[in-house]
């Protein structure tokens, strides 16, 4: 990929007027790529076959990305096509191989290692699988609490009020405090985990696919809860989904990820008054909606390809009715199609 | 008479904690070339009905009332043979999950032709062209080669097309297809609604499509279905079900589907839980949800005939009810 374009465009204003305070986090050419482990015999054959030493995946290839205070920012995307890997990036679990990520205005590579901590617990991750990602051997009590008290944010003492206090925010009787996670329902699992990221007081909470696992009318009681809490606690959420509907719902700004790189980032009416790139219109053509009836489906042909191999140039450009030649060599780098409003695409050039 | 005829079936599994009435009194009928839609959460009893209708149900569930007729055929009780006979011929289901259907040690071409083998004497070559015209059909490219592969050789989007290919080969006259796009990207969902769509049509198939998802068989189906606590609460065409709902549990759950222009705005939720089959309120199932619940809600309601649309409650929404949720 060509050096990345700066991003000029911020947000748009939620009041007209309003001065834009700085990012809470930027991304600047970010970059994670997953080597696969090879053996002895795999690095043998590969050497007596000429090929290269390892390949790799390139999960985020070159990601720019703002997030201003109080924003909520959906990521969509298909499968294998990096969000979560940004996602978890963003919250601190995974390094970035190269690229930056700034802290309000901060470098973190730059930060001693007490402000790393710090900012890193000021950015909560809630994950998908309500049952995969709390410990079954611990009571709420414990996986809430664990990390305030690690952290020491709050007095030893406290801890419990913390904790039943946390439970009553996000909607769970304080009474189960010593339950287990197998006695409560998907709904409240997932309200579990979501206290327990706001357990140290984030101001970014990272929400990867957090509604897929449940019911719908579950559903809609979670997602409420995000926006209340959004409200209450002024926070700034990365809600990551490959439900259309979802991220049209909750978000200020969408961006969507194909192949390890963000093709399109728009707020939300403007995306859905008009996609520019041609894979975000069929993405949003293509979504299931109650008030879409006997469709003739005209869905794109092909499937997503394999990251380990993706095609050169636009990585869009084997699925898209419109590539030209230059599609097939060259990548299209995010520009700004309207104000806000930034789209990669060569079509664009006219 | 329709292709499939479903009357007051009643599946129930008997557990250590008591009876659960998993499929309750479901019936409804379904013509050649229609999609119904059967739309339901976690432990409604969709998939339960679509298995019973399938005769694949296990103890210590057992299918203990009502009819299922395919033809004119019953289905309930015949013996095993018979009824394996049926299946993969003349009715023919899809998973969730393509990985339960396929054989992951044998070539997806043995499997297919092995459908067809074990309902018809043909000539192997034939089985085989037939099995190869069924993976074009589906869109899978190259498929000649393709029939030499192992599922795991397919991607995700790709072994459920084998699956319907599957389904579809000996041109059953019913398909019942248990939420096959969820675990699949939005793209290859709408490619595969697609294909089922128009191959249920040219080829005459009754469908049955069970999804948790409304928006999903908006799209699809002709009629549909919702089911709660293995009872149908309504059934209706798509329009009349989803622009006007008589009971306030389908109303709900188009109300709480984000989306749809209300940016922001609270979704408006049904409260509680889905109860547990062991433990549900005497009368109507939903009551301890539902806004509209009177005194007369204690007692069951039946089911209210309409022109083309039918339903269970005792207190239904107005004309006009579609419009304000």
């Amino acid at each position: 990929m060509s050096a990345p374009a700066p991003k000029t465009a911020p947000k748009p204003a939620p009041e007209p007027g309003a001065i834009h305070p700085a990012p809470i986090m930027e991304l600047i050419d970010l970059r994670k790529t997953y080597a696969p482990k090879i053996d002895m015999v795999g690095r043998l054959s590969r050497r007596l076959r000429g090929k290269p030493a390892s390949e790799e995946v390139k999960a985020v290839d070159g990601v720019n990305l703002r997030i201003q205070p109080g924003e909520l920012v959906g990521l969509v995307g298909e499968s294998g096509c990096g969000k979560s890997t940004l996602g978890r990036v963003m919250a601190g679990i995974h390094e970035p191989t190269s690229g930056e990520v700034v802290w309000r205005g901060r470098n973190m590579r730059n930060m001693q290692p007490h402000e790393r901590r710090a900012a890193r617990r000021k950015a909560q991750m809630v994950f998908q699988d309500p049952f995969a990602s709390l410990n079954p051997r611990m009571t709420v009590r414990d996986l809430v609490g664990q990390a305030p008290r690690v952290h020491g944010t709050v007095p030893a003492a406290e801890i419990d009020d913390h904790v039943r206090g946390l439970m009553e925010t996000v909607g769970l009787p304080p009474a189960y405090a010593d339950r287990y996670p197998h006695q409560f329902s998907g709904g409240q699992r997932q309200r579990i985990g979501i206290a327990r990221a706001l357990a140290v007081n984030p101001e970014f909470v990272v929400c990867d696919e957090p509604v897929a696992a449940l019911d719908v009318s579950i559903q809609a009681q979670v997602i409420n809860l995000f926006m209340d809490l959004r409200e209450r606690l002024k926070l700034t959420y990365l809600f990551i989904s490959h439900d259309i509907g979802v991220i049209e719902h909750l978000s200020d700004r969408i961006v969507i990820m194909y192949l390890g790189r963000v093709i399109e980032s728009a707020p939300t009416e403007a995306l859905f008054a008009g996609a520019n790139h041609p894979y975000t219109v069929n993405l949003l053509e293509g979504a299931p909606r109650l008030d879409r009836r006997k469709v003739a489906y005209t869905p794109i042909s092909g499937e997503l390809p394999s990251p380990l191999n993706p095609p050169r140039g636009c990585h869009f450009h084997p699925r898209c009715p419109f590539a030209t030649a230059r599609c097939k060599a060259e990548a299209p780098a995010l520009r700004e199609v309207a104000p806000g409003h930034m789209s990669a695409c060569h079509l664009n050039d006219g | 008479m329709a292709t499939l005829e479903v009357r007051d079936l009643q599946t129930h599994f008997f557990t250590r904690e008591g009876v659960l009435r998993a499929v309750d009194g479901v019936s409804f009928s379904l013509d050649r070339g229609r999609i119904l839609g059967m739309v339901g959460e976690s432990g409604s009893g969709k998939s339960v009905t679509g298995f019973s209708i399938m005769g694949l149900i296990d103890p210590p569930g057992r299918i203990v009332g009502g009819s299922v007729r395919l033809d004119g055929r019953e289905l309930t009780g015949l013996p095993k043979p018979e009824l394996r006979r049926l299946r993969g011929a003349k009715v023919a289901m899809i998973f969730q999950d393509p990985m339960m259907t396929l054989n992951p040690v044998l070539r997806v071409g043995v499997q297919m032709t092995e459908a067809i083998l074990a309902h018809e004497a043909v000539p192997m070559a034939d089985a085989r062209a037939r099995a190869r015209d069924a993976l074009a059909l589906v869109g899978i490219p190259s498929p000649e080669e393709r029939l030499d592969a192992y599922p795991h050789q397919f991607s995700g989007g790709m072994r459920q097309r084998v699956a319907i290919a599957t389904a579809f080969l000996n041109r059953p006259d019913l398909i019942i297809a248990d939420e096959p796009t969820t675990a699949l990207d939005v793209t290859i969902q709408g490619q595969i609604l697609f294909e089922t769509q128009r191959m249920c049509r040219e080829f005459g198939a009754a469908m049955i499509w069970i999804s948790h998802d409304l928006s999903v068989v908006a799209g699809l189906a002709d009629e549909i279905c919702v089911m709660y606590a293995g009872r149908i609460v309504e059934r209706g065409g798509v329009d009349a079900l989803i622009d006007a709902p008589r009971h306030p549990y389908t109303a709900g759950l188009i109300a709480s589907a984000p989306g749809r222009g209300r940016r922001g705005q609270r979704l408006r939720q049904i409260p509680g839980m889905i109860p547990s089959l062991l433990d549900l309120p005497a009368g109507c199932a939903f009551r301890n949800r539902c806004a509209e619940a009177g005194p007369e809600c204690a007692e069951a309601p039946g089911e209210t005939a309409e022109r083309g649309r039918a339903y269970r409650c005792r207190r239904p929404l107005g004309q006009d009810a579609g419009a304000v949720a």
